[in-house]
């Protein structure tokens, strides 16, 4: 169980360098959608226990939602864009793998020098959780086109999860049910968003939104 | 008597593997579209013809031009001798991963320099992309070596490259697997880094270095191509696949190697070259790969 939750965390983290790399919008909601899998099937692996009906009801809540509904909703709001690539990003494709590579590296530095409880300093749970976090924020800082930016939100806000299943054991069903659905709900709104952005303006650059229109 | 086995096992290894796995490729390139396909020993034979052929060489060349392929086959040829081919290498000791890796790159060297030494603007072209690729190239196979290396305790090839056992470090191996695989595509121009089957495209890298070569040494280079693919596929062999007990380490490689061959003849059925300005991004995300499993096993 221990070497196949390290197997989905380092799967994760690959995912994450794939979405910094990857221009197709289109494939990109598919990644994030696989990443939200598994984060859904990675409870059950971490926790020897995990097979109870509340881990088992949150898990699926988590794989649905994350890795089903809220891709759904971003298909939906880029039905009618017509661009299917994210063409000139702030930082360019191969800079900005290899800032997420350096991430990587700082987050696993960063997480050695954190006070955690001493049964998580040999988890990686925390550093890529941290490295999962600081890679959402370049992706959502670096990408002009809102939906890329809705997905660099998405990712960051799975390396919030992660962190939040290192230190808590048990995460509180309210709360782990709160957060599910303020990420559906702040989906949801980006979506209608995305939507509204790419009729007023023809298109979802974000960039376009500094100048004035009638 | 053993060590003379030993030795001719070697040999044999090294001079037939590299067409075989070639012919391999081929075969299922054509079975997957539906053709017939040449033999499987096709590049042999084709080796065998261009040796008994007289070089044709251009006015404009210097002594350059005919170091390139010997220098190469024989830089090849000594990485061989690190490559644990028929169960254990004929030399080894601590750091000749590093000695691998600039045998590799003293064959591209002398490559570039013979394909430059001809003076034609489109070779020049080809040998800047070579390099272009191949700098990048280089750090991915280096970081992928030196997380082996790490978790082995000795930098050499033979421990490296020993299966390790288990899930215990699995993550970190597929990633060092992952890198070592497109520095592999990369290194030996396959798709989707390029594609050996064209000539005379503006897009084609290695091929258009050697275009000038002809005869013998058009044969080096080919059978030079060739053993580099199997010396490479042969490491990501062993460290995938234990010794089968029935064949012995030799048989076991050989087994794998056709599978490794199978593999890349899937990869490029099943894709078209990646566009020139895509292969940069495809080797950064190889070295970013190589990267992540040396943090894991560092850990």
């Amino acid at each position: 169980m221990e070497q196949l939750s390290q197997l989905l965390l380092a799967f994760i983290v690959f995912l994450s360098l794939y979405l910094l790399g990857s221009s197709s919008l289109t494939g990109c909601i598919k990644i994030v959608a696989l990443q939200g899998m598994c984060l859904g099937v990675l409870p059950l692996t971490i926790h020897a226990e995990g097979f109870h009906p509340r881990a088992l009801l949150l898990a699926a809540g988590m794989f649905v939602l994350k890795g089903i509904v809220i891709p759904r909703i971003l298909k939906y709001a880029i039905r009618e864009v017509k661009i299917r690539r994210e063409l000139e990003p702030i930082v360019g494709y191969a800079p900005s793998l290899l800032l997420g590579a350096a991430l990587v590296g700082v987050s696993f530095v960063l997480a050695e020098r954190l006070p955690v409880p001493a049964g998580l300093r040999t988890s990686l749970l925390i550093p890529i959780s941290l490295a999962t976090v600081m890679m959402g924020m370049l992706m959502m800082i670096s990408r002009i086109k809102a939906v890329t930016q809705v997905i660099g939100y998405l990712v960051f806000e799975n390396g919030i999860y992660l962190f939040g299943l290192a230190i808590s054991y048990e995460v509180p069903w309210l709360i782990e049910m709160g957060v599910l659905l303020d990420v559906f709900v702040a989906v949801f709104v980006m979506g209608i968003v995305i939507d509204h952005i790419a009729r007023a303006f023809d298109s979802i650059s974000t960039e376009k939104m500094t100048r004035l229109n009638d | 008597m053993e060590t003379l086995k030993f030795i001719a096992s070697y040999l044999t290894i090294v001079l037939l593997a590299p067409p075989v796995m070639l012919g391999i490729i081929n075969k299922t390139k054509a079975a997957v579209a539906g053709r017939k396909g040449p033999p499987v020993l096709q590049p042999l034979h084709d080796t065998i013809k261009l040796l008994g052929k007289g070089a044709v060489y251009s006015e404009t060349t210097t002594w350059m031009f005919r170091l390139g392929p010997v220098v190469s086959l024989a830089a090849v040829i000594a990485a061989a001798s690190l490559v644990p081919l028929a169960g254990a290498p004929l030399v080894s000791f601590n750091g000749d991963a590093i000695l691998f890796a600039y045998l590799f790159a003293l064959g591209r060297f002398v490559t570039v320099t013979a394909a430059l030494d001809t003076g034609s603007s489109f070779e020049g072209m080809g040998a800047s992309r070579e390099v272009a690729f191949s700098s990048l190239a280089e750090p991915a196979l280096i970081l992928a070596f030196a997380g082996l290396a790490y978790r082995a305790g000795e930098f050499s090839l033979v421990r490296m490259f020993a299966p390790h056992g288990g899930l215990n470090s699995a993550a970190s191996t597929i990633l060092a697997l992952g890198s070592l695989f497109v520095v592999l595509l990369a290194e030996n121009s396959r798709i989707p880094v390029d594609d050996p089957n064209t000539h005379l495209e503006l897009t084609m890298i290695h091929e258009v270095m050697v275009l000038d070569h002809g005869g013998p040494d058009l044969a080096f280079i080919l059978h030079g191509a060739g053993l580099k693919l199997v010396l490479m596929a042969g490491l990501l062999v062993r460290l995938i696949l234990p010794e089968l007990p029935m064949l012995g380490s030799a048989g076991s490689l050989l087994l794998g190697l056709a599978a490794a061959a199978v593999l890349i003849g899937l990869v490029e059925s099943s894709m078209a070259r990646l566009r020139l300005v895509r292969v940069p991004q495809l080797l950064v995300a190889a070295i970013c790969a190589a990267t992540f499993g040396l943090i894991l096993t560092l850990r």
